[in-house]
């Protein structure tokens, strides 16, 4: 599959999606540190993606979202932002609202 | 050139900032002595009315892309417009501190 479709493929199937370095449990930089506790802390499940497993997909999402650092945020396919802005967001509430709209509704009974 | 006068240069002559500060934040990170990889950039203009926080951002990128192609490795921004920066008493704030993945890349 042709690296594109790929990252199309990855954010249709997850609503939320985080591209970062290092894992939520083990970020390897602070900014995608950050990113994910304001994330967490919005309690809703996302997807990850650890970029530094992988160059080509690292490269490739850079020049797809015209966006040249990590972590990048994507909500219902849209990139909202990296860690200045997702920070921003989380400070004023929006985030959550973001997130929580974004997030599918589960039953919670089955 | 320096690598943070040539961000200043760019920043000022694309945006006309009423507010810049470029501040090299490299020393915090793991990288040698006297690097310029990571930076923070604290600006307002005018160029920024009503344009949304990702398109200000990737603005800022598109007049550096140069610059990000040539080193830089971590790039804070905090943008505002004159008005957004007059109404924000705490400032603009601070960079989280570094866990090695720039070793990583």
């Amino acid at each position: 599959m042709d690296i594109n479709d790929n990252i199309k493929q990855q954010l249709q199937d997850n609503p939320i999606l985080l591209y970062m370095k290092g894992t939520p449990q083990a970020p390897q930089c602070g900014f995608s540190a950050k990113t994910v506790q304001a994330l967490m802390a919005c309690g809703e499940r996302f997807a990850y993606v650890n970029i530094l497993e992988n160059d080509e997909l690292r490269e490739a999402l850079k020049t797809y979202s015209n966006w040249p650092t990590y972590p990048q945020l994507y909500v219902n396919g849209e990139l909202v932002g990296g860690c200045d802005i997702i920070l921003e967001m989380y400070e004023s509430g929006e985030l959550e609202e973001v997130v929580k709209n974004a997030a599918p509704q589960e039953n919670s009974e089955s | 050139m320096s690598l943070q006068a040539a961000i200043e240069n760019r920043l000022s002559e694309g945006f006309n900032p009423s507010v810049l500060q470029v501040e090299n934040e490299s020393h915090q990170h793991a990288v040698p002595a006297n690097s310029e990889t990571h930076f923070r950039v604290v600006m307002a203009s005018e160029a920024f009315e009503g344009k949304r926080r990702i398109a200000r951002h990737q603005a800022v990128y598109g007049a550096l892309s140069e610059e990000m192609n040539n080193g830089i490795h971590a790039l804070t921004l905090h943008l505002y417009t004159p008005e957004e920066w007059q109404n924000s008493e705490s400032g603009a704030p601070q960079s989280p501190p570094c866990m090695g993945g720039s070793k990583a890349g």
